[in-house]
């Protein structure tokens, strides 16, 4: 299976990675032969087979809802690139 | 005596408790050797002499633990952590431009639980990109070179830390395996990796791959080794949802070396085409050894493994695609601030911040969950993970453990798959089925092809690790590839 620039480019966009003109080609070419390994799933018949999403053998965790300090304030803050009063500072999310 | 950088975790332990060693001796002997060899190899990303040297004297005053006089197993033994498992307030680069400034705010509850049996950290441990790769080489940083043959990888995602236990820079190294980086790095370096059952090693502080599949574990010299390693670190963890509670035994006194009577199965799919003929012949070799020992040996089968490399590629980078999806250079990480709005910011940050591989596998996982898409690949493989489940859960009727190679050949020259994704990804044949079904397996070293390491890897049903250890245990009893070491 082959991929167009024009999925390369959507999916680019979908999971927000910049990617430019000259990366285009290569992209289509590798994106497809991992795509093409992917469909070899194809020849197996799973009709009456259900999915499995964990390989764990869980049921739902519950504990009880107990105060409980959590992490300071300076640790979370030391890794931010860009801080204002305290707080981490971003572009404006909403525009206009 | 052998040089003190040769020798086993157990071995090391026995001086330290004659006081034969000094904590400081032995972390001093580990950074000589560092300082010899780490220019060849390249094992580490970051190495912290003074805290080696600091976490050694605070070691020599408490080798015993308070009130029992029980000696702290792992007290005063050098080792390496790989670089994706988060160290309060040093270098957790997950060998990415990413996260190269990150400090972490807290230890991973696998590293806590070494650190308060007094375990000397020597630094980190190289790796593919955000444990992404087979040989070490999307490290962002520098490659890691086989201690065996420096031309060539030392197999991955953890190649740092089978590389530096191979030459014998640090005495264990603590790795991740997603779909085999703890199994298939320890095959092609010669010493010996456990992945464990999913959930049984706690997650917590473990940078986040693809959480159905990531688990914790050992890399060590021999088995013994690896029994301690994991006897240290195994527990529920309140702070790690998929955390289980299991029974922990002592992995090191249920090594009896008798595997009498145990039935161990080959599975007839892992010997096909495509195996290097050596790889092979040591392989089934060693299944005679274990013969001789008393197991019996039945032929099996599981007629879904060839499935198992595009299940577990479709499974692994959807999950690494969500997971990833925090990188936006907000809140933590490299920030690309040359930007005109938070979009192109983001975009900026994650084409700059992330390498090829990483961003190719992003983008094939949400190609995999994207609509219209979905079915045909993310929830077909789901179906195929439970194909693979029941068919292991079949064929361990019929058997206690399956051996079969670790990886289909020894280790390859650095630069030759780099830039051939889908031929990379083969060499993960048999290590991904055990990942998605989430039982443990370990690999052993069991001979050498083209003067290159050769794994067996032994799997078990879940929790069954020390059955596991035990096998490969009475093995190396009865053999001494384990003994060997790299050419200085």
């Amino acid at each position: 299976m082959s991929i167009s620039r024009e999925e390369v480019l959507h999916i680019a966009a979908l999971c927000r990675i910049g990617v430019t003109e000259d990366e285009l080609e290569a992209l289509q070419e590798k994106l497809s032969q991992v795509l093409d390994l992917f469909r070899t799933l194809d020849e197996v018949d799973t009709s009456q087979i259900p999915p499995t999403e964990h390989s764990g053998s869980l049921e739902s965790v519950m504990r009880s809802d107990e105060a409980a300090d959590s992490a300071p304030r300076e640790s979370v803050l030391a890794n931010a690139p860009a801080i204002e009063n305290d707080l981490i500072r971003v572009k404006a999310v909403l525009e206009g | 005596m052998a040089t003190l950088h040769d020798l086993t975790l157990m071995e090391v332990r026995q001086l330290l408790e004659r006081r034969e060693v000094s904590p400081a001796d032995v972390a001093e002997s580990s950074l000589r050797r560092i300082d010899d060899v780490e220019q060849q190899v390249g094992a580490f990303i970051s190495v912290d002499g003074d805290l080696a040297l600091q976490m050694a004297h605070r070691a020599a005053g408490s080798l015993k633990k308070d009130g029992t006089g029980e000696p702290f197993p792992l007290a005063g033994i050098p080792m390496q952590i790989k670089d994706s498992i988060c160290t309060r307030d040093l270098p957790t680069t997950c060998a990415s431009h990413m996260l190269e400034q990150f400090r972490p705010g807290y230890d991973a509850t696998a590293v806590a639980k070494l650190f308060s049996e007094r375990a000397i950290l020597l630094g980190k441990g190289n790796m593919d990109e955000f444990a992404m790769g087979s040989s070490t080489e999307t490290s962002a940083f520098h490659p890691t070179h086989n201690p065996w043959d420096l031309e060539r990888v030392p197999g991955g995602s953890s190649g740092g830390g089978a590389a530096s236990v191979a030459a014998g820079e640090a005495y264990y190294a603590l790795g991740s395996d997603t779909g085999g980086s703890i199994r298939q790095p320890a095959s092609l370096c010669g010493v010996v990796g456990l992945k464990p059952t999913y959930g049984l090693v706690s997650r917590y502080g473990l940078i986040a791959f693809a959480s159905s599949l990531d688990q914790i574990g050992p890399i060590t010299r021999d088995v013994s080794d690896c029994a301690l390693v994991l006897s240290s670190i195994v527990g529920h963890d309140s702070m790690d949802s998929t955390s289980i509670s299991a029974p922990e035994p002592d992995y090191v006194s249920g090594l009896t070396q008798d595997v009498r009577g145990l039935r161990l199965g080959v599975p007839r799919e892992y010997f096909v085409d495509g195996v290097d003929s050596k790889v092979e012949g040591a392989v089934r070799e060693a299944i005679r050894v274990l013969e001789g020992l008393g197991a019996s040996v039945v032929e099996v089968t599981l007629p879904t493994t060839p499935y198992a490399l595009a299940c577990y590629y479709i499974l692994a980078l959807s999950e690494c695609s969500a997971n990833l999806a925090r990188y936006d250079g907000a809140k933590f990480g490299y920030s690309h601030q040359e930007a005109a709005t938070i979009w192109e910011g983001v975009e900026k940050t994650r084409q700059f911040g992330f390498g090829e591989e990483v961003k190719r596998r992003i983008m094939l996982g949400t190609f995999a969950l994207s609509t219209g898409y979905y079915d045909a690949y993310y929830l077909k493989a789901l179906r195929v993970r439970t194909l693979i489940r029941q068919e292991f859960d079949r064929v361990f009727q019929e058997c206690d453990a399956l051996v079969t190679p670790t990886a289909p050949t020894p280790a390859f020259p650095l630069g030759e798959r780099k830039d051939d994704p889908v031929r990379m990804y083969l060499g993960d044949i048999y290590t991904v089925p055990a990942s998605v079904a989430g039982i443990p397996a370990i690999s052993v070293p069991c001979g050498f092809s083209q003067g290159l390491p050769v794994g067996m890897q032994i799997i078990g049903p879940s929790l069954s690790e020390g059955t596991l250890l035990n096998i490969g245990y009475a093995y190396e009893q009865a053999t001494t590839w384990h003994k060997l070491r790299p050419p200085q």
